[in-house]
């Protein structure tokens, strides 16, 4: 409740300053630390290029805080103009039609020059419908990789230059580093939802959900029980058995870091963003950095991985010489050079080809090893339908059941094939609520 | 008893207005809200609003998470209940027995009470945190391998603690009190009748005390139920596996997180009667039967 309040006096606040010459734009992100302090600094390099508009970005906390605020903000209509959403929630921002300007339209409406083609399409199909229309500006798109431990795989014998290619080859480093003492155990991942399963999913090219993974429309149901994801989770209940493998806790996995900070763990697997953290923690080993391990006998593996993070999403209701500002500031966004000094920074993708040929000519990739990985995954292939992404409603919840399944099985009530199908069931116990709600 | 008069009709509602008004704007109109909300489905924007009658309470008896958020709930207010109140009984018993430094020991025994919910929960977190805590390290030495994380018993066990700790000072407040209004006449004459400590405790004590205790019963219930949204926030956000996913917790999960309003709002009705069930039983039973 008390956040519903905040959440309205802060929009409250907002709007009574907004009176003034310049038009001044709100901008609710959920961007902390060192990344809020580079996001406000390309924010002013916006606001001081030009003196008709003034973005006013406001940290709104973790990213289900910062949704939560703009939809209760949007209800008392005290919405922002600009919101940043995370992946999770992109199926119900889609889905309110009502409550959102599509970033195409935004743009054709303001005449401002916006050329589809430009953009990276792994990562803005994720936010685009059906017909290829972008919904909503890619702003800090990441995707997982696999980082490992050099010294210790000196260690085990292994060949420090050699992350394993396949969960075969996983299991097999991982004994060896186990069974050598180098390391306490092979694997210790973040994100069990987004990497062991979404991801895991795309990159065997196995369906998510029906319907295309849901981009078709919101009759889409979950998927995720089949043979290979059952597969990979009975091995990864073994491992975690056999010692091999460590969870790092529901959601994010925040518990999964400090296990490979503190070399108990050799691999990690982790999103690309966080690659700049993982490197000043790692301070008694070097890292190196791989692709996301597959199985051999699935065909169709390796495909390509898909995004997570987080995209701006723009909320109707708001006087229209804000929206004339929010197109310039989304121009300014997709600028090669904005896009590659965000890139480069932070390890998110850029989103534009533009963006990717600048920080190439500039030499970051060779200079910066492990950085270049994240864009050859989701670039390897050109996506299916399996891996273009995932559009569910209730995805926030639905995740939490991933994790929560997950949890039975490690504790042994469950098999992973029936996790795997409580999941889909409990999940489209949701997606038909969501259905009915917004029909 | 002589009742006063007020000759002006104007004035005591004059004088009741800024309490009503409260009243009005932080509980009644939000609880009609609530109400209306639990029979609508809505999407999140709410763009799109459908009257659905009672289908959202219907949903919520044949869903196993909420039967399981029941049951989470009657363990662990029952839990913290029986912990906080027998720590405080054992705790008050011990300073009325002390001749000097009463007041020093009381004083050092309610500090707890000052401590924030979201600070206590954060504090235990800290405490019993599998990688970093002190307490999986001193367990690990007899063990007993710790993770709140993955196991629902720890994980239980953590929030029961960290709630109860918090209620143990206002509970050993009422105790001392209750305590100290009990003649010391009558357990003297027992203990000359040659009754000892045991026998006095519960021949004479625990009777006289029933009023503070039931008292104490429902107070300690209401706040298991309803006040530990903080210590649970903090500490296991409801997992895992939703073994501490306590009623007022997925009332908040499903209403902000997972933005479906119907549901959220007809679970809050549900506990709303709880309430004034709760409340009813204090006034209409506990007060009146209680032998004082």
């Amino acid at each position: 409740m008390n956040r519903l309040f905040a959440a309205s006096a802060v929009a409250l606040i907002a709007s009574l300053s907004a009176a003034q010459a310049q038009t001044e734009i709100q901008w609710w992100h959920a961007m902390g630390g060192e990344l809020g302090a580079k996001l406000e600094e390309i924010t002013k390099g916006f606001n001081d290029s030009q003196d008709e508009y003034r973005i006013v970005p406001s940290y709104k906390g973790t990213y289900p805080e910062t949704m939560t605020a703009a939809i209760a903000a949007f209800r008392a209509q005290q919405q922002p103009a600009i919101v940043q959403v995370f992946e999770v929630g992109t199926g119900t921002m889609m889905a309110a039609k009502g409550a959102i300007v599509p970033v195409h339209q935004l743009m054709a409406d303001n005449d401002v020059a916006f050329d589809p083609a430009a953009y990276l399409p792994a990562v803005v199909g994720y936010y685009s419908d059906t017909d290829g229309n972008m919904l909503s500006l890619p702003f800090n798109s990441s995707t997982p990789i696999l980082y490992y431990n050099k010294d210790v795989f000196e260690k085990a014998g292994l060949d420090r230059d050699t992350p394993p290619k396949t969960w075969a080859e996983f299991e097999e480093f991982s004994k060896k580093i186990k069974e050598s003492g180098a390391a306490n155990c092979g694997l210790s991942s973040r994100w069990v939802s987004w990497i062991q399963t979404e991801n895991f999913s795309a990159w065997h090219n196995q369906p998510i959900g029906t319907l295309e993974n849901g981009f078709g429309g919101l009759a889409a149901r979950l998927s995720y029980n089949g043979p290979v994801q059952v597969k990979h989770w009975e091995n990864l209940k073994r491992w975690a058995d056999e010692g091999l493998y460590k969870y790092g806790g529901p959601v994010a996995g925040d518990n999964a870091a400090p296990l490979f900070y503190s070399q108990e763990c050799a691999i990690y697997m982790e999103s690309s963003g966080g690659r700049a953290g993982i490197v000043a923690n790692a301070k008694d080993f070097e890292v190196g950095y791989g692709m996301l391990p597959y199985y051999d006998d699935v065909e169709g593996a390796p495909q390509n991985s898909i995004i997570g993070g987080a995209s701006l999403w723009v909320l109707s209701g708001r006087p229209d010489e804000e929206y004339a500002g929010v197109a310039k500031f989304f121009e300014y966004l997709s600028s090669p050079e904005v896009q590659a000094d965000w890139h480069q920074f932070t390890g998110y993708l850029p989103i534009t080809q533009a963006a990717y040929d600048l920080s190439k000519e500039q030499g970051f990739y060779e200079q910066n090893p492990g950085t270049e990985i994240s864009i050859k995954q989701i670039t390897l292939n050109p996506p299916t339908e399996n891996s273009k992404g995932l559009r569910f409603g209730n995805y926030v919840q639905i995740r939490g059941i991933i994790d929560e399944e997950f949890e039975q099985l490690l504790s042994g009530s469950k098999d992973a094939q029936g996790a795997l199908d409580s999941v889909v069931e409990r999940g489209n116990a949701l997606l038909a609520e969501f259905e009915a709600q917004n029909q | 008893m002589k009742r006063t008069i007020f000759r002006n009709q104007l004035l005591p509602w004059l004088l009741l207005a800024p309490q009503l008004a409260i009243t009005f704007v932080f509980f009644l109109w939000p609880a009609a809200q609530a109400i209306r909300q639990s029979f609508l489905r809505q999407d999140a924007f709410g763009i799109n609003t459908t009257f659905v009658g009672l289908s959202n309470f219907k949903a919520l008896w044949t869903s196993p998470e909420y039967l399981n958020s029941l049951q989470v709930t009657a363990v662990f207010a029952v839990s913290v209940t029986i912990l906080s109140m027998g720590f405080s009984l054992l705790l008050a018993v011990a300073v009325d027995r002390m001749i000097r430094s009463t007041s020093v020991y009381t004083t050092l025994l309610v500090w707890p009470y000052a401590v924030a919910p979201a600070v206590a929960g954060i504090l235990w977190w800290f405490i019993f945190n599998p990688t970093i805590g002190v307490m999986p390290y001193v367990l690990a030495t007899v063990g007993y391998d710790w993770n709140h994380i993955s196991s629902k018993t720890d994980a239980m066990i953590l929030v029961v603690i960290a709630s109860a700790w918090k209620q143990i000072s206002y509970n050993f407040l009422f105790f001392v009190a209750g305590l100290q209004s009990i003649p010391a006449s009558l357990r003297e004459a027992a203990a000359i009748d040659g009754a000892g400590p045991v026998r006095r405790f519960f021949d004479i004590t625990l009777p006289l005390l029933s009023p503070t205790t039931f008292f104490l019963l429902v107070v300690n219930i209401v706040y298991a139920m309803f006040d530990t949204f903080a210590v649970i926030d903090a500490t296991t956000e409801g997992g895992p596996a939703q073994a501490t996913n306590i009623m007022v917790y997925k009332v908040y999960f499903d209403g902000f997180v997972g933005q479906n309003m119907g549901s959220s709002a007809a679970q809050s009705v549900v506990l709303m009667l709880i309430v004034i069930a709760l409340t009813v039983i204090q006034f209409r039973w506990v007060e009146k039967k209680v032998a004082y």
